[in-house]
């Protein structure tokens, strides 16, 4: 044991010395952001691709942000999306909505219209009936930021 | 309690053809206040739709978990598939309890 516990200890040491040289604010941003997606999805891995999240690259309005979200899916019994989580990485709190679907949808498709505090990166994760997790993630950039204001 | 909750719009076709994909449209007005914002020097109390459930004849078909990051007068378009004339009913819940629906009949044919 006693070999293992030197790098375990250095590694650990290194983990916190680098967060240190983070702001305070974007590590318990990150945190926040973690623990909403574990809160979905668990320890899933999730794939590129196999999504299409259309939105706007400038938002003018950060409070009407249309957003819409496609997963490439036969959505039968078999095989379809069993929910689509959407996460805005740097709003108060991240987790935006999540979208529990069926097979009685036609496609794995929604479309609304979200609130974001300042310009980021929001983040889709699809979650397949198998288990297996996909995501997507586009960034926005907002004139006016829509949950403060 | 207090006021009850706004009528729904929903926009969805009258009559489809069997195994059509169509589109469907909601909003409800709302203001989804996050609890956040403040009004001087008093913060607004929060007061958010958590939920819109969508069913075909009873079984769901879409449910939506809003937290406080869906805008004000909370719109969804979503796409269905039908193989018989059916009743499509949307059901809008808030953190309180409180509730507001809406019914369409889809004719297929």
């Amino acid at each position: 044991m006693r070999h293992t516990d030197g790098p375990t200890r250095r590694a650990t040491l290194g983990a916190i010395l680098s967060l240190a040289a983070l702001p305070f604010a974007a590590v318990a941003q990150d945190d926040t952001l973690a623990a909403a997606i574990r809160e979905q999805v668990g320890d899933a891995t999730p794939t590129e691709g196999g999504i299409t999240l259309r939105a706007p690259t400038v938002a003018e309005n950060g409070g009407q942000v249309p957003i819409t979200i496609l997963v490439d899916s036969p959505q039968t019994t078999e095989r379809h999306v069993a929910a689509i989580h959407v996460f805005a990485t740097r709003n108060p709190t991240p987790g935006v909505a999540s979208f529990r679907l069926t097979p009685l949808l036609a496609r794995a498709e929604v479309q609304t219209r979200i609130r974001l505090a300042e310009e980021q990166r929001i983040l889709v994760l699809a979650q397949m009936n198998d288990g297996s997790v996909r995501q997507a993630a586009a960034e926005i950039r907002v004139t006016t930021g829509g949950c403060l204001s | 309690m207090t006021s009850p909750l706004a009528t729904p719009r929903i926009r969805i076709p009258r009559q489809v053809r069997a195994g059509e994909t169509f589109e469907v449209r909601t909003l409800i007005e709302h203001p989804m206040e996050t609890g956040l914002r403040q009004d001087g020097p008093r913060p607004i109390p929060r007061d958010l739709l958590n939920r819109l459930t969508v069913r075909v004849n009873g079984d769901i078909a879409l449910q939506a978990e809003l937290r406080n990051g869906t805008s004000a007068n909370p719109f969804h378009t979503f796409f269905l598939r039908l193989d018989r004339t059916s009743d499509i009913t949307f059901t809008w819940t808030d953190e309180r309890g409180r509730t507001a629906q809406a019914t369409s009949r889809v004719q297929v044919g």
